[in-house]
């Protein structure tokens, strides 16, 4: 499952400079708020899932070198963010809905 | 972009593609965004006009060795004129017909700041094998072909692995070109209180610094995790900032952060599972959750945790490198340091 179908089926926005898509196959996800609980817990190449839209996001994502981010709800990160994501190669995807269907679904789709 | 023209372009259909693979293709999906038509394109371009006879041309192509030439009404973009046009009118035995006469239009161009993945793109729709590339004002400014792009992007791969191969080079034999009975590197960081814009910078540029040495991926994961959880601790909880240090030795890293203050009253209650004692600013970004020191603990071999209360704490984190993870050079037997 490569993260463009993601995209497409769960009507995601990508928030970060397009690239292409089909060239990145997420490994399971993780969905957590705590930052430390993400350290902790989520693995190289999966898809992490949160509401927080903050800039702490960018640098967790990277150090734990997850796949993607899905920020639900409508958070919308500041701008500086989006800009932090891109130089450091993070893709940020943006939903309105909350991170239970969005994790609910991935399961679905067999990202786990 | 269409998975077709980069696999028309790389000919990877049918490899199995590894890990590295994937790396490699990602940054070229990168590239074919980041590069614009005017850095790729062939800027000497050989126009025909509309005027000229089809013997002509083929003659012009045939000296240059080019497969199709733009053709010019003056200043004025008219049409292509292509190999496949002139094999046409070869068999209607046309050769002195002019070249307006088998030329093909509507001119399909480009513009010279378009990313190269919009022209990949307009290849694989179009059948086309060349684009002009035409500047804001509508002047012909160059052309581009399948075979610009690929060596554009080839150049710019290259110019990539050079420069982070050249970094990787260079630092990797850092223990190995020194000669001492024990060689550290130290890194400094300062951390400044409630830098919440800033935090992770610190444990980011560890984390590239310990892979350009050569650290395994593992390691350097395992050092930015701590090394972000301690640069947190300081953002959060000291008064006035803190200092971030890391010592890298061929057969250890040590890790320091100290401040001075607040400190922690109860240091085993810290050192507790979900105990927190975060600011509800803190909390509302995501951290608080008292995960952070249980993560250090995880990921180091040794860790200290020292705290006067009014004077400051001092975390102290240490990973001993196995056989296989230890930095190349430096001494076997380094004496023990004092810290």
């Amino acid at each position: 499952m490569n993260l463009q179908t993601i995209i497409e089926q769960l009507e995601l926005t990508p928030l970060t400079q397009p690239r292409d898509f089909r060239g990145i196959q997420p490994r399971g996800g993780y969905a957590s708020d705590m930052l430390s609980c993400v350290m902790a817990g989520a693995q190289p190449g999966n898809i992490w899932i949160t509401l927080q839209a903050h800039i702490n996001v960018v640098a967790v994502a990277s150090l734990r070198e997850v796949s993607a981010v899905i920020i639900t709800e409508n958070a919308h990160p500041e701008p500086d963010v989006i800009a932090r994501a891109n130089e450091q190669g993070i893709i940020l995807l943006s939903t309105p809905e909350p991170s239970y269907p969005i994790a609910g679904k991935l399961w679905e789709m067999g990202i786990w | 972009m269409s998975n077709n023209s980069l696999q028309e372009i790389y000919g990877r259909k049918g490899r199995i593609v590894t890990d590295q693979d994937a790396r490699e293709i990602g940054r070229v999906e990168e590239l074919a965004y980041e590069l614009k038509n005017r850095d790729v394109m062939s800027r000497e371009v050989h126009t025909a006009a509309p005027q000229m006879s089809i013997s002509d041309v083929l003659m012009m192509l045939r000296k240059h060795r080019i497969s199709g030439a733009p053709v010019m009404d003056g200043e004025q973009l008219a049409g292509i004129i292509s190999m496949e046009d002139i094999v046409r009118a070869m068999s209607e035995n046309a050769l002195s017909a002019s070249v307006s006469a088998y030329m093909t239009r509507p001119v399909i161009s480009a513009h010279d700041y378009d990313s190269i993945v919009k022209s990949l793109e307009t290849f694989t729709k179009s059948g086309l094998g060349r684009l002009p590339v035409v500047d804001e004002s509508g002047k012909l400014v160059g052309m581009v072909t399948k075979g610009d792009i690929t060596r554009g992007i080839l150049l710019a791969l290259q110019k990539d692995y050079h420069d982070e191969e050249l970094r990787r080079y260079r630092a990797s034999h850092l223990f190995e070109d020194i000669t001492s009975d024990r060689t550290s590197l130290i890194l400094r960081y300062r951390i400044k209180p409630r830098d919440f814009v800033n935090g992770g910078q610190a444990s980011s540029h560890i984390k590239r610094a310990l892979l350009r040495l050569g650290a395994p991926p593992q390691l350097a994961r395992q050092c930015g995790i701590a090394v972000y959880e301690a640069e947190i601790n300081l953002i959060i909880h000291s008064t006035n900032g803190g200092i971030l240090r890391v010592q890298i030795e061929p057969h250890r890293i040590l890790m320091q952060t100290t401040d001075d203050g607040p400190g922690i009253p109860d240091v085993a209650q810290a050192l507790t599972p979900g105990w927190s004692t975060a600011s509800s600013e803190a909390r509302a970004m995501g951290f608080g959750a008292g995960m952070g020191l249980v993560n250090i603990k995880r990921c180091v071999d040794k860790m200290e945790l020292e705290s006067t209360p009014g004077k400051g704490t001092k975390l102290l984190m240490e990973i001993n490198l196995s056989a296989e993870e230890k930095f190349k050079g430096g001494a076997e037997h380094p004496e023990e340091p004092p810290v």
